[in-house]
């Protein structure tokens, strides 16, 4: 782990010196202010259950949908194609260290745009509800929710780069992944295969798999340490199954 | 070359880590034995061995696909041989990956480099991911962007320099670290004369210190740098061994250039007089005084020189003007020992089933025999 530091802060310096950093930070931004301001549009017009906060939350996977593919989808491709890969796995730096070191800084970018979305709620609470007392907890746990799935969503971005020489790919790649996991993750206990008895285990098992239940549940203060596990353990497996794709790939063929 | 390859045909595919080469090894910097690669039904490299000794410049030459990359790669550590050893530094590569990865300086095929940083940011995390430590990478860098003449292109950015900048900060990257082999693969390619001659010169100055491999199917280039030559063709070594060696081995036949004034068959006729085996394979246009460029070809290794220049001095017909044996161009060793190679594949495929005569012999006579072709 001693090239970890090495290879991380060479791809935050080459995150942060590429202009496209910038560009799809801006655009992401600029997405999540147009859907805020929607949102309380929404408020204005109609008296909501929930605060903002939580419908802020609840359409987090929105932005996830275009950002994860395209934050991830050039990390191992990208080497792959230019043929860098072959410089760095010839000099002492284990496969393990480059996975983690391009999922940290991707991860490391993620959560940044995402902070930055707390200044929403913070003009929101400081100019339009100036008389009301801030309630942070939705926000922590909104957040928190966020960084946790983050961890899972980047992952399967980086297996799906990892997979391929093509960033398109990659990129088409990890939105299947994402996408699957979040809309078939939260829907499958609706279909109708699932209504019969024996199907049980995977009703369950479907409970367990709801993006959306956990964000609503982390944003209302429920921290489950069962979605703790699922996302955790899920990325690492990922990450893992990353590094296999590699070594398949480049280290031994 | 010839016993070389029967041997690795005949000996069974084994593996040869617990061969007693203690011994042997020591003075050997690099030890390939009996390498093959195969990729699905393909072999890349079929049977290679050849060994390295510390400070030698070695050239891989070969058409393109004969294995030349892919033997490289195997020796970096990044593919996995599918039998045989290879060894740097007595080390086999795929027992200690990490050994080998701390010995070597590795230039791909194409130079890839990460474009938007600069050369000496690029320089820098590369010495830091090849673990040179904190108080030598300042003089590390600096050495390697001195010998590499990029001192004044060390701030600009790398994708937007020319390609014979980008082809040297690769090699910097090689030699960073001073590694104890610096394998390069086509070093030279796409540059223009100029900054191969600088590129070759570079090269040079690593000999004694640093075995270095690089590959080309540039010959000259391969014959001015290396100290010795490795023919490959269809994965397997066809010849090997200094130029001179290769010329022993590959060109059974003598050639003098004489320009001499004269009636040609008094020419004939002097030859004649010296050895009868004595043949005019060429002769040029007479130029304005009334020479004319002679090529004179006798089969085997004689020398002549002494007893034709007598014999053309002493006819009253004949003023020659010079004399001068030529050693043949690499290129001929080139060609004839990768058309042995080709004959011999012909061999194999036809040895088993009983194949008709044209298919065996069609590319044999594709080939252009290398005698005449100089």
């Amino acid at each position: 782990m001693r090239h970890f530091t090495t290879l991380l802060r060479n791809e935050i310096w080459r995150l942060l010196i590429s202009p496209s950093t910038y560009i799809a930070g801006f655009l992401f931004l600029l997405v999540m202010g147009f859907l805020f301001q929607w949102m309380l549009r929404l408020y204005t017009s109609d008296p909501q259950d929930e605060t903002p906060s939580v419908l802020f939350f609840r359409m987090f996977f929105i932005p996830v949908f275009f950002m994860v593919p395209l934050l991830t989808m050039r990390s191992v491709a990208e080497e792959r194609r230019s043929g860098t890969i072959e410089t760095l796995l010839t000099t002492p730096v284990t496969i393990t260290e480059i996975v983690l070191a391009k999922f940290s800084a991707s991860y490391l970018y993620y959560c940044s745009l995402w902070l930055v979305t707390a200044s929403f709620h913070i003009i929101f609470f400081t100019y339009a509800q100036a008389d009301t007392i801030i309630d942070p907890y939705p926000l922590i746990g909104g957040y928190a929710y966020i960084f946790l799935s983050g961890t899972l969503f980047l992952s399967l971005g980086i297996f799906a780069s990892s997979l391929t020489k093509s960033q398109l790919v990659a990129g088409i790649l990890g939105f299947t992944l994402v996408f699957g996991f979040i809309v078939i993750g939260s829907n499958i206990e609706d279909l109708s295969v699932l209504a019969a008895e024996k199907a049980h285990w995977l009703r369950q098992l479907a409970d367990h798999t709801d993006a959306l239940q956990h964000m609503g549940d982390f944003s209302t203060g429920i921290i489950d340490t069962r979605a703790i596990v699922l996302y955790l353990s899920a990325s690492l497996t990922f990450l893992f199954l990353s590094i296999l794709a590699i070594e398949y790939r480049d280290g031994t063929s | 070359m010839r016993p070389d390859r029967s041997q690795s045909f005949n000996v069974p595919l084994r593996n040869t880590t617990n061969q007693p080469t203690e011994l042997d090894s020591k003075p050997h910097t690099i030890e390939v034995e009996k390498l093959h690669k195969r990729f699905g039904k393909i072999n890349a490299v079929d049977g290679i061995s050849f060994k390295v000794e510390k400070g030698q410049i070695v050239g891989f030459l070969g058409p393109n696909g004969a294995g030349k990359s892919t033997t490289m790669r195997i020796l970096t550590g990044y593919n996995r041989a599918s039998s045989g050893t290879a060894k740097i530094c007595g080390v086999p590569v795929t027992a200690d990956p990490h050994f080998i990865k701390r010995r070597i300086g590795y230039m791909p095929e194409n130079n890839p480099l990460p474009l938007e940083l600069r050369v000496r940011e690029y320089l820098k995390y590369r010495a830091k991911i090849k673990e040179i430590p904190f108080s030598q990478r300042r003089r590390a860098i600096d050495t390697a962007l001195e010998r590499c003449d990029l001192l004044r292109a060390q701030d600009r950015i790398i994708g937007k320099l020319s390609k014979g900048f980008r082809q040297r900060v690769g090699i910097a990257d090689a030699i960073l670290a001073n590694p104890e082999v610096i394998i390069m693969d086509e070093p030279t390619i796409g540059l223009d004369p100029h900054q191969v001659i600088l590129i070759r010169d570079l090269i040079a100055s690593l000999r004694g210190r640093m075995t270095v491999i690089i590959s080309s199917h540039i010959l000259p280039e391969i014959e001015m740098t290396c100290d010795q030559i490795v023919i490959i063709n269809h994965g397997k070594i066809v010849g090997q061994g200094s130029p001179a060696e290769l010329r022993d081995t590959f060109i059974d036949h003598t050639t003098y250039e004489v320009e001499v004034h004269g009636p040609a068959k008094e020419l004939e006729a002097a030859l004649a007089s010296v050895a009868p085996e004595l043949k005019v394979e060429r002769t040029s246009e007479r130029d304005a005084d009334g020479f004319a460029t002679v090529e004179i070809q006798i089969k085997g290794k004689h020398d002549y020189r002494e007893e034709l220049f007598q014999a053309l001095a002493e006819n009253p017909d004949l003023r020659p003007r010079s004399l001068r044996s030529k050693m043949a161009p690499l290129e001929d060793v080139f060609l004839a020992a990768t058309r042995r190679s080709w004959e011999t594949v012909d061999e194999e495929l036809a040895a088993p089933q009983p194949a008709p005569q044209e298919d065996e012999k069609e590319p044999v006579t594709q080939n252009p025999e290398p005698g005449t072709k100089s």
